[in-house]
C-alpha cells in the first residue's frame, strides 16, 4: 500500500464529485431531512428516542452502499479500473482512496444528522462520540457491501437492484421494527448473522445508558470485522488479469 | 540481449468461453518503430494487446514483453496503454484526469503539461472530459498512455473516427516518439494506415496472417495496395 497513491485517489473522488454539488449536497442533506420528517410523522419524543439511534446507522449504510457500489460499477465498465491496474496502483491504495472519499462525505452527513436529532430532542445519555463510532463505522460497512455488490453487477440497473436485496432484510431485521428476541426462530438466525444488526444494538445502547457495557465493544468490533471482511473480499474481486 | 525484443509471444492461445480467440499466435517486435496490428474487427486484434499488456487469461503459450513476462509488476510503468474507448472520467476536466493518471503513474507534475501538448488539448485543460467530443477524449485518453515516458505505448484503435487531419497529426506524433526511441504497437482496421507502419501484424480469425514490412508484403504477394495485399495472403492461408 502506497499513501501517496491512496491521497491522489481520495482527492480524484472528491474532485469528481465537485463537479456534480447535486448530489454532494442530496448526500449530506437529505438523511437529516428525513430526520426531521420522521419527529414529526410520529410526533413522539420517546418514539423518536426510539427509531432515531438506528435510523442515523441505517442512512449512511444506505448511501455509502449505493454511491459506492454505482461509482465502482462506472470505475469497471469505463475501462478505468483495467486502465488504473496496469499502472503501479495497488487495489488498496484504489479501495483505500474510496474509503478515504466517501468516509469525509459520510462524515459531514452523520454530523450534520446527528446535530439536527439533538435539535429534534434526541436525548443520548452517553457520549455522542460513541453513537458517531458506529454511525461512521456503518458508513464503511456500507461501502464494503457497496464494493463486493459491484463486482456482482454488470449494469448500473443491477446495480440498484442490489439494495433491495442487501439492504432492506438487514433493515427489517435490525431490531427497529420488532425485537429481534422475538422474532420466529429462522428470522432471528437471519438476524443474528447480519451485520447492521449489531450495529443498531450499539447505537442503542450508545443512547440509553451513560456508561458503554461490554457488549457495546463487541458489536462495534462485529460491525469493523464485517466492513474490513467485506473490503478484503471486495480487493479479490479486482483482477487484473480478465477474461 | 533481452531488451531487443518489445513483445514476444509463442503459441500464444486465448480461448473465451466456447471461442477460441487467438490460436497460436507468434511473432516476436523488435524495439523501435511503429509497428500496426492490422485486421477486421473481431479478428482478435483487442485480444492480443490485451495480452500484451498482461490484462487477458491466457489459456496457452507464453508471452513477453520488453524481456519480463507480460503483465510484471516492473512493466507496469514501462508500458503505456490507450484502450479502444477512452478509459478517462468523464466527470473530470483534461487536467484532472491527467493530473491523477500522473500521480498513478507516479510520473512528474509537469508530465501534464508535456502530454497536453502533444495531443494539442490546450484550449480544452478546463473542460469536463464528457463534455468533449468522441476524438478530443480519445486523444486525452491517449495523453494518459504517454505519461511518464513509456518504452512501449500500445495503443488500441487510436485513429478511430478522427477527421483527417488530425490522424494526419497523430500519424506525426507517432514517428515523432518512434525517433525518441519509444516502441509503438497501434492497432487499426483502415488498411490505409498500414502504409504508415514500419512493420505490420496482419491478423484475421485470430490467426496472425504476416508479420513483415508494408513494402515486403506487397512485393511478396505482387500487388500494389495495402488492401490487395491482405486479400492475396487471405485467400492464400
Amino acid at each position: 500500500m502506497n499513501f501517496r497513491l491512496l491521497l491522489a485517489t481520495a482527492r480524484r473522488v472528491l474532485t469528481q464529485l465537485s463537479h456534480d454539488p447535486r448530489t454532494v449536497t442530496m448526500l449530506v442533506a437529505v438523511p437529516s431531512l428525513l430526520m426531521i420528517m420522521l419527529r414529526y410523522v410520529f410526533d413522539s419524543a420517546a418514539f423518536f428516542d426510539h427509531i432515531a439511534p438506528a435510523l442515523l446507522g441505517f442512512f449512511p449504510f444506505l448511501m455509502m452502499f449505493l454511491i459506492t457500489s454505482i461509482t465502482m460499477l462506472r470505475e469497471r465498465t469505463s475501462g478505468t479500473l483495467e486502465r488504473l491496474l496496469t499502472t503501479p496502483m495497488g487495489k488498496l491504495d484504489l479501495l483505500g482512496g474510496y474509503g478515504l472519499a466517501f468516509s469525509v462525505i459520510a462524515a459531514l452527513q452523520v454530523v450534520l444528522a446527528v446535530l439536527i436529532s439533538l435539535a429534534l430532542g434526541l436525548s443520548v445519555a452517553g457520549s455522542i462520540a460513541w453513537l458517531l463510532i458506529v454511525a461512521l463505522l456503518n458508513a464503511l460497512l456500507g461501502l464494503a457491501f457497496g464494493l463486493l455488490a459491484s463486482a456482482f453487477a454488470r449494469s448500473e440497473f443491477q446495480a440498484v437492484q442490489f439494495m433491495p436485496v442487501v439492504v432492506l432484510p438487514q433493515l427489517l431485521l435490525c431490531g427497529l421494527f420488532h425485537p429481534r428476541a422475538e422474532m420466529a426462530t429462522v428470522l432471528r438466525w437471519a438476524s443474528d448473522v447480519m451485520p447492521l444488526s449489531y450495529a443498531v444494538d450499539a447505537l442503542q445502547r450508545a443512547t440509553a445508558a451513560s456508561s458503554l457495557s461490554g457488549t457495546y465493544w463487541r458489536d462495534v468490533l462485529i460491525v469493523l470485522g464485517c466492513a474490513l471482511a467485506g473490503l478484503g473480499l471486495a480487493a479479490a474481486t479486482l483482477r487484473r488479469r480478465t477474461d | 540481449m533481452v531488451n531487443c525484443s518489445a513483445a514476444a509471444a509463442v503459441g500464444l492461445r486465448v480461448v473465451r468461453g466456447h471461442n477460441e480467440v487467438l490460436h497460436e499466435v507468434s511473432f516476436d517486435i523488435p524495439s523501435g518503430g511503429v509497428t500496426g496490428l492490422l485486421g477486421p474487427s473481431g479478428s482478435g486484434k483487442t485480444t492480443l494487446l490485451r495480452c500484451i499488456l498482461g490484462v487477458q487469461k491466457i489459456t496457452a503459450g507464453t508471452i513477453n514483453v520488453l524481456g519480463r513476462p507480460a503483465g510484471s509488476p516492473a512493466l507496469r510503468s514501462q508500458v503505456g496503454y490507450a484502450s479502444q474507448s477512452a478509459s478517462v472520467y468523464d466527470d473530470l476536466t483534461v487536467a484532472e484526469n491527467l493530473r491523477y493518471f500522473a500521480a498513478a503513474l507516479r510520473a512528474p507534475a509537469s508530465d501534464v503539461d508535456r502530454v497536453i501538448d502533444a495531443v494539442d488539448l490546450d484550449d480544452y485543460r478546463s473542460r469536463l472530459t464528457g463534455r468533449l467530443s468522441g476524438g478530443q477524449r480519445s486523444r486525452v485518453s491517449l495523453a494518459v498512455a504517454m505519461l511518464g515516458n513509456p518504452k512501449l505505448l500500445v495503443l488500441d484503435e487510436p485513429t478511430v473516427g478522427l477527421d483527417p487531419v488530425l490522424r494526419e497529426e497523430l500519424w506525426e506524433l507517432f514517428h515523432q516518439l518512434a525517433s525518441d526511441g519509444v516502441t509503438l504497437l497501434v492497432s487499426s482496421h483502415v488498411m490505409e494506415e498500414a502504409e504508415r507502419c514500419d512493420a505490420l501484424l496482419l491478423l484475421r480469425d485470430g490467426r496472425m496472417l504476416a508479420y513483415d514490412s508494408p513494402s515486403a508484403l506487397m512485393q511478396r504477394t505482387g500487388t500494389g495496395t495495402m488492401d490487395e495485399a491482405f486479400l492475396h495472403l487471405v485467400r492464400a492461408a
